[in-house]
């Protein structure tokens, strides 16, 4: 593909179509500036500030843009919470529509045929396979992202944490815990990361 | 189009494998194979449906044997071709026998790269107003259009409800058919479980797609 992919740059940028100054731009935002470090932020100022929560599930993308983040946040975002009594997964069985503003580029895994396919059937057992079990009778609220809105979780805020900074929440909050294949990292966890 | 992508509720494809650690790219030409994407799907040459749906219209085969970057790499040299923009000899040679045409927006440079990576806005205003209203019963047409759409074969011909109003949007369908933003309301449909899978489905599973409203009737 290395050879391949070459072949069609090459014959792009001698038409003038593209400029590889741009496409090294693109790269470079990707590895090193957009990515779950920007909705763990949002996360985390939810948990320290309600009425940020509140306009957070209002409007997010008009919530997050009164942040100032450094990485601005487009269009058509929602943010769904986890309760004690409901917990909220994000796919895309059609294709591999994720929220790559906060969250960048999508892994492997979202966009695979096994994820796709059995998310909004038996989320479960997708559940499983990422190491988490939950009460048999919270509700799994699957949402398939059909059109271009884009759906972040707001997973629970984890016990123990009060009073603590949105840097050290920010910590907390894992890519997988806002796609909904996740939980926070509990207090406990957080604490023995730090120390290690 | 009834076509391989549409995998919702498919058995047979396995765990899902996460990857520990896993890097934003595996290798330096899928870097590339996305920017390629982003800077010509920047270009107005096609939109985003337009775009999907030259990745659905790839072989069955081919589109489960690809990885995301390899199907984004195949769709971005069918429409270029396919446009005009490009010949296939040249892509097989590697390089261009002959200058580009001009494109409908000029290339974005890179200070302009920034600005293009933040998410733009599909919704539209509105010609009528919204028909359903949120709690409202409604049933997804059972239709299976040759050309591309957004209701997935799991979710047609089913009852649910309306949960959201997301607003009013550019209609997918539309603009691959027949190369034209026609906006549509967009609703969040919420089903239970035993509606898209039966008497053996968890009860605690409540799922919802995105839906226009001409995929639409009232329940």
């Amino acid at each position: 593909m290395q050879l391949r992919v070459r072949a069609l740059e090459t014959v792009l940028t001698e038409k003038g179509y593209v400029d590889p100054a741009s496409l090294d731009r693109i790269v470079e935002a990707y590895e090193t500036r957009i990515g779950p470090h920007i909705g763990a932020q949002v996360v985390a100022r939810a948990w320290a500030d309600p009425a940020f929560k509140q306009k957070l599930l209002e409007d997010a993308s008009r919530a997050i843009e009164t942040m100032g983040l450094k990485q601005k946040v487009g269009d058509h975002l929602v943010a769904v919470e986890n309760t004690p009594t409901t917990h909220n997964m994000i796919v895309c069985t059609l294709c591999s529509c994720y929220p790559w503003d906060v969250l960048g580029l999508p892994p492997v895994w979202y966009k695979s045929t096994p994820y796709r396919s059995r998310s909004v059937k038996e989320p479960r057992t997708v559940l499983a396979d990422f190491g988490v079990t939950l009460p048999a009778d919270t509700t799994i609220r699957v949402w398939d992202s059909t059109a271009e809105t884009r759906f972040i979780v707001l997973p629970m805020r984890p016990d123990g944490t009060d009073g603590w900074s949105e840097e050290r929440l920010a910590a907390l909050v894992t890519r997988d815990s806002m796609i909904g294949t996740g939980l926070a990292k509990t207090a406990a966890e957080a604490n023995a990361g730090a120390g290690a | 189009m009834n076509g391989i992508h549409d995998l919702g509720g498919m058995d047979g494809f396995g765990k899902v494998e996460a990857e520990p650690a896993e890097p934003p790219f595996h290798d330096t030409w899928e870097g590339r194979a996305l920017a390629l994407n982003r800077l010509m799907g920047a270009t107005g040459e096609w939109n985003i449906d337009v775009g999907r749906y030259w990745i659905e219209t790839l072989p069955p085969a081919v589109y489960l044997n690809s990885s995301y970057y390899r199907k984004w790499t195949l769709r971005l040299e069918r429409l270029c071709v396919a446009r005009g923009l490009l010949t296939q000899q040249e892509l097989d040679a590697g390089h261009a026998t002959g200058p580009g045409r001009p494109l409908k927006k000029k290339t974005a440079t890179p200070a302009e790269v920034d600005r293009l990576l933040v998410r733009g806005s599909y919704s539209r205003p509105a010609t009528a107003p919204a028909r359903f209203q949120v709690g409202a019963r409604v049933r997804t047409k059972n239709i299976h259009p040759a050309s591309h759409t957004r209701l997935p074969r799991f979710a047609r011909g089913h009852v649910g409800t309306i949960e959201r109003i997301q607003g009013c949007h550019v209609f997918p369908d539309a603009a691959v058919a027949d190369g034209v933003e026609r906006p549509e309301w967009l609703y969040t449909v919420t089903f239970e479980a035993s509606e898209l899978w039966g008497p053996d489905a968890d009860p605690t599973v409540r799922t919802s797609i995105e839906a226009f409203e001409p995929y639409l009737e009232a329940a």
